[in-house]
Formats: C-alpha cells, sequence, structure tokens
C-alpha cells in the first residue's frame, strides 16, 4: 500500500538480481525515497567509502506517493556517495521513470558492485535483466534512450541513464530520465558510470495500491484544489516557469554574476522568463514553444524550447533543430550571467547538450566561471584551453567548453574536475564558488542572508533545494522575511530543511510547497499507507533524515569547518543593488543554526538528539 | 521627477506603448505613492505581490504611503515562484 513493500538488488560484479522485501520498520521510520534509501546507504556503505569505487552503491528509489493519482507524484531520487563532494548525495527527478518504476513494482532499485564490461539493465515487471551495453557504450543517453525502446521494441519503457560525461567520469554528470528530467547534482551520473552501467529501462503494467482509496481520492483532489487555486502553481509556474526568477533575483542584487564578483547582470532580461517568450528578431519565432508536466503533474512548470535554425550553434547541426527541454532559471543563471553570456539560443544550446551528455548544467556553468576567472588574471593561458578564449561573455568559449566536457575529451577533462579541484589545482581555491565541493546555485548569499547558511550547512554541499529559504526571503512564502538580516534566519533554515526532507522522501515535487504546506501532504500520505501521518510527524521524519545524512558527513571525516562559504561571500562585500556593502553573515547565524539542531559546538548531533530522534 | 517602472510577467500588459524590455522611464508627479502609480496605468492590486523599490520589497500594507522620488526603480510581479 503506497509502498509496493518489494526492493531490487542488482549485484553488477556478480550479474545478479534479487528481489527482497522493503524493511517496513524504516519504511515506518523513513518514508521512503530520500530518507528510506539513505537508511539502506548509511546501513550499508561505509562512510568513508570510495564514491566511484566498486564498494559504493547507487540507489533509485521511490516515495509511496510516487505513481499514485497525488498531483506531482512521479518523483523519483538517486541515492549514493557523491564524487563531487564525497558527502551524502540525493538527487531528486521528475519526469515519467519514477512512476514507471513503481508500476512494475519496486520501491527501490539498489545497484551494488562494478560490472565487468559495460551494460544495461531492463526493469520489465518483476523480471530484471543486466545486458551488454557495447552497442550504446560512448553514446549520448538521448541515442542510448532511443536505442534502447528500438531493441526492446518498446516505446512506452522509461530510461534513466548517462551520456558519454558519465562513462569520463565527469564529477558532476547526471542521471538524465526521459530525455530531459535529470537527477542532476552531485555526480550521481558518474558513480553509474564507475560500476559501468549504462542505463536502467523499466516498463511497468501495474498500479500502485493505497491503504484507503476513497480518503486518498479525497486528499488527492482537495490537494489540486489548492495548487489549481493559488497564484503561484496555478499561473504563474505554468505560464513562465522557474525561468521568471530571472530578473527578480536581479533587481533583488542577488544574481550571482561572472563568478559571483558582481551581484547584478546587465544581460538579464536577455535571458528571462520574458525573452523566451518574446518573438526572436532574427526568425520571428519565440526561443520557448510550450510548457511540459511530469508524470501527474497539475503544475507543468517545464519549459520546451527551439533554437532559431540559423543560429551559430545548430546552424550545420540538424540534429539540434528539434524541440527539447529549454531554459530553467538554474541552467539559465549558471551558463549565462554567471558566465557573462546574454546570447538566449547558445544558452539552450549549452543546455541541450548538457541533457543529451547528462552534465548537472549548475556545476557546469560554474566551473566553467571560475575557469574564465583563472584566465582572465592570466592563470590559465589560451595554450592552456586548448586554444579556447576563455573569456567572461563569450558565448563561443561556453558552446566549445560544453561539447568537450560533454565528451570528457581536451580542456572538457578539466572541467570536468568540478571548480574546488580546478580551482585547487591552479592555486586559486578562493576561487570556487563552492560548499564541500559543490557549486553554488543561483542566489547570492550576500544578498540573500538565509541561502548563505542553507548553502553552507546543506548536507549534500552547496545547493538551494535543502533548504530553499527564498520562498520566505523574495516570494514571501509562508511569511515575508528580509532577505538583507541574518536575525531569524537560522531557525528559519532549520525549518525550510527539515520540511523539504519530508516532502523528498514523500514522492510529490517541493514546488506543491509554494502552495501546500506539511498539512496539505500529510493526509495523502495517511490515506496512501500505514503510519498515522501528520504535519507533525512529517517534521520530526525531516529533522531525522537531515541528522542521519550529518552523521554519514561527519562519519565521512567531514566537520564544523566545511559548514563554509568561500572568502569572496565573506569579504568581498556586495558592489551593487540592495546589498550594497554587504558581506554574508555566516559567522553570526552558524552558531544559533548548530544549537537550533542541537549539536556541539563542532557540528555534532548530541547524544540527546540523536537519542530524541530515534537515531 | 523622472522614475523607473518595470512590470514583469503578465503585467507587462499593462507598461505604455513605449516600453521596451518590461521598463519605461517615466516623467511623474513629486509624491506619487506607489499604489497612484499602479492605479495610474490600471495593474490590478491583486496581482501586485512582490513590489520591489529600488530592489527593496515593499508589502501591501506600505504602498499607499511610500513616495517615489526620483531616480527610482519601482519593478512588480504577480504571484512567482522558481527554483
Amino acid at each position: 500500500m503506497g509502498w509496493t513493500g518489494k526492493i531490487l538488488r542488482i549485484n553488477l560484479t556478480n550479474r545478479t538480481v534479487k528481489s527482497e522485501p522493503t524493511n517496513k520498520d524504516w519504511a515506518l521510520k523513513y518514508l521512503g525515497q530520500r530518507g528510506l534509501a539513505t537508511k539502506y546507504l548509511v546501513e550499508e556503505v561505509d562512510a568513508k567509502v570510495d564514491p566511484l569505487g566498486p564498494d559504493n552503491k547507487l540507489i533509485m528509489a521511490t516515495g509511496p506517493l510516487t505513481g499514485t493519482a497525488a498531483s506531482t507524484g512521479g518523483r523519483y531520487s538517486v541515492i549514493t556517495k557523491g564524487p563531487l563532494t564525497n558527502a551524502i548525495a540525493c538527487s531528486n527527478s521528475g519526469g515519467y521513470f519514477g512512476a514507471e518504476m513503481k508500476f512494475a513494482g519496486w520501491d527501490m532499485v539498489i545497484m551494488e558492485g562494478k560490472a565487468s564490461s559495460p551494460v544495461y539493465v531492463t526493469i520489465f515487471d518483476d523480471k530484471a535483466e543486466i545486458h551488454d551495453a557495447k552497442d550504446i557504450w560512448g553514446t549520448s543517453i538521448w541515442h542510448a534512450d532511443e536505442w534502447i525502446k528500438k531493441r526492446h521494441q518498446d516505446p512506452m519503457i522509461h530510461v534513466a541513464g548517462i551520456g558519454i560525461a558519465g562513462e569520463k567520469l565527469v564529477l558532476y554528470s547526471a542521471v538524465v530520465n526521459d530525455l530531459h528530467r535529470a537527477a542532476g547534482r552531485s555526480g550521481v551520473g558518474a558513480v553509474m558510470g564507475s560500476k559501468n552501467l549504462k542505463a536502467v529501462a523499466v516498463r511497468g503494467t501495474g498500479g500502485v495500491k493505497v491503504r484507503d482509496g476513497k480518503a486518498f481520492l479525497a486528499a488527492t483532489a482537495a490537494g489540486k484544489k489548492v495548487l489549481q487555486g493559488n497564484g503561484v502553481t496555478g499561473a504563474g509556474l505554468p505560464t513562465y516557469g522557474t525561468q521568471v526568477l530571472m530578473n527578480v533575483i536581479n533587481e533583488a542584487g542577488a544574481m550571482p554574476t561572472r563568478n559571483s564578483r558582481d551581484v547584478q547582470f546587465e544581460g538579464a532580461h536577455d535571458i528571462s522568463a520574458e525573452a523566451m517568450a518574446t518573438p526572436r528578431k532574427t526568425d520571428g519565432k519565440p526561443n520557448l514553444l510550450t510548457n511540459q508536466a511530469c508524470f501527474g503533474c497539475t503544475i507543468a512548470c517545464g519549459r520546451i524550447s527551439k533554437i532559431d535554425e540559423t543560429h551559430f550553434t545548430i546552424k550545420n547541426k540538424p540534429e539540434y533543430w528539434k524541440a527539447s527541454g529549454g531554459l530553467e532559471y538554474e541552467a539559465a543563471w549558471a551558463l549565462g550571467s554567471n558566465t557573462g553570456v546574454k546570447d538566449l539560443d547558445a544558452l539552450t544550446y549549452v543546455n541541450f547538450i548538457c541533457n543529451e551528455q547528462a552534465l548537472d548544467p549548475i556545476s557546469f556553468g560554474a566551473t566553467v566561471s571560475a575557469a574564465m576567472e583563472l584566465y582572465e588574471i592570466g592563470v590559465l593561458t589560451k595554450e592552456m584551453t586548448g586554444g579556447i578564449e576563455l573569456k567572461f561573455g563569450s558565448a563561443e568559449a561556453l558552446v566549445k567548453c560544453v561539447e568537450l566536457t560533454g565528451k570528457g575529451e581536451g580542456f572538457g577533462k578539466e572541467l570536468g574536475l568540478g571548480s574546488a579541484r580546478l580551482t585547487a589545482k591552479y592555486g586559486h581555491p578562493e576561487l570556487s564558488m563552492a560548499s564541500k565541493g559543490q557549486e553554488f546555485p543561483a542566489y547570492d548569499g550576500r544578498g540573500i542572508q538565509g541561502i548563505g547558511l542553507a548553502y553552507a550547512t546543506s548536507n549534500r554541499g552547496g545547493c538551494h533545494l535543502r533548504g530553499y529559504t527564498i520562498s520566505s526571503e523574495i516570494f514571501g512564502i509562508p511569511e515575508k522575511t528580509d532577505p538583507l538580516t541574518t536575525v531569524g534566519k537560522p531557525a528559519l533554515v532549520k525549518a525550510f530543511q527539515d520540511a523539504t526532507a519530508a516532502v523528498d522522501s514523500s514522492g510529490v515535487c517541493v514546488f506543491t510547497t509554494f502552495a501546500w504546506t506539511l498539512n496539505d501532504i500529510a493526509p495523502q500520505l495517511d490515506a496512501a499507507i500505514e503510519g498515522g501521518w501528520t504535519a507533525d510527524k512529517l517534521v520530526e521524519l525531516g529533522e531525522r533524515i537531515w541528522n542521519m545524512e550529518r552523521q554519514f558527513n561527519n562519519r565521512a571525516g567531514f566537520t564544523a569547518k566545511d559548514d563554509s562559504l568561500p572568502p569572496r561571500f565573506l569579504k568581498e562585500a556586495a558592489k551593487t543593488g540592495p546589498a550594497t556593502g554587504k558581506v554574508s553573515g555566516l559567522e553570526t547565524m552558524l552558531p544559533e543554526y548548530y544549537a537550533l539542531r542541537g549539536w556541539t559546538k563542532d557540528g555534532v548531533p548530541t547524544n540527546e538528539t540523536v537519542s530524541r530522534l530515534g537515531l | 521627477m523622472q522614475v523607473t517602472f518595470k512590470l514583469f510577467a503578465q503585467l507587462g500588459q499593462y507598461l505604455p506603448p513605449q516600453a521596451a524590455r518590461n521598463e519605461v522611464r517615466l516623467d511623474i508627479a513629486d509624491g506619487t505613492s506607489i499604489w497612484a502609480l499602479l492605479d495610474a496605468y490600471n495593474v490590478p492590486r491583486g496581482l501586485c505581490h512582490l513590489v520591489l523599490l529600488n530592489g527593496h520589497a515593499q508589502a501591501a500594507a506600505v504602498r499607499g504611503e511610500v513616495r517615489l522620488k526620483a531616480g527610482d526603480v519601482l519593478a512588480v510581479w504577480p504571484p512567482i515562484a522558481g527554483g
């Protein structure tokens, strides 16, 4: 009920597949997806394991609401130890793959070991098989997706896998499903590549049972009504997508620009949602064709875009003339303002390649940005980049970088290290805009103080989705707070982190929380599964998950000193906009955050906290 | 006095024809409040979710009292969010 009660364990070393019952006690305590899979990982994997070694495991996990009639119930997550950070990694994706896993009858798939040669896995209902992948190794995930469907003569198969970047162990390579949805962050694709696993293909013909069908339909219908009636989820997101934030964050003076040297980008409007919807001068057509929904989603924030066929990026490449996944705000920022590039179609092309070769566009864009700064100060030269003039604002350089990194070739091998390793290699670690080795997303921690604390304390490294305080600090959801103050932010960050960990374990999308609270999600969960789920119980669940992740990271060697921001955020004040003169107040916020978390001054959960949460 | 007036997302339709890239420079009377300017362009108050004056958020309760000054930038959005 809600849960299928079955886990598929695939040992790639021995080439064996095995079904086992889902641990019910753990499911009641950790729910599903992020929580439950992390519980399995921390129990089965040594925290000091080499992320790219055969002893690391990679878990694809659904939540109880995945594959159900709950709005946005199509989510699944990839959980592993991340190679970019050496910390816990959990990357969440939409599309249709997660729901299909559930229809095939599986709560989770656990990948173990390493295949001796490239393979892909098919899961057709309860039958799982390991196949030789020699025909698709060395190709993009777009090619592999199409090939697998043809090979198995079923266009209804859903595929999640890696491009060439993951095969070449690019440290921020992603697992892409359904062509342009991604478990994007922390290098989960490189873990898949390290196991010689190209893709997982799923086809399911079953349904998902729920505990109380009548109550479930009532609860999910009520949830949909709330989403439909909300200005953000009912109108704003479907119409403009996340990209509507480009001008918002720029006006608010928190737009990381040119490797965070600036906090406002003069080209923001050129790459915004408004620009995507405006007909181009060149061909009279807009970049944006339509929006798109993931499985069961009644919001439909996804973007589908088309590049002008005469644009320099694709003029001789008809394979990119078709419509595909367009720019979301995070990609547009990372590829655009952070590199100083304001050519919308160029960014769309680079985003296409990030999808095709399964790269995280945030870490890729931020790494290019750091490399551009190294180039500008003369540490990197044209000879070292293989002839690329790596200047801020150069769309041509950005395009060349993605083509090389996507295939792990030439200077792309250097870029594939991520900004922390790249800048350290050339003696300038201070130029990596990252925490725990993972690059920051699209909000500057000087202009929005709470998000700086969220970045520093994120268990998977620099990330906005562990605790999206932007919701409060900028949008006023659920309540408006002042982005420029540190007062009250430790409690705000903790509340967002705990609630998000619960949502990430349920099977629905975090974007619902622009309209829903945990009081809207709890009745849907409670009707689907046993356990007596309430909002309060979900908050406690979230806190338990957060501390479980923290303990794993502590065992992996992380300490309080890793809850940090780069010197640029702590010492170089914002030069323009509302935050002019401000640096991050991290040092003020962190002790209060630790105290609220029930952690020691060294950032370790106290015995009392561990005991209270039943860890 | 001159101010810069910006309307985004579906509010863009309320900008005067001479606007470009979602913004326009306007000559307005001294002492014009935020609501007065938005009312003058028929922007529905109920759709003015996020109102930034020089980048600083202005709550609905103060929009009738806060007077614009020369050189100010007023930017307004309907309900929006993202990630």
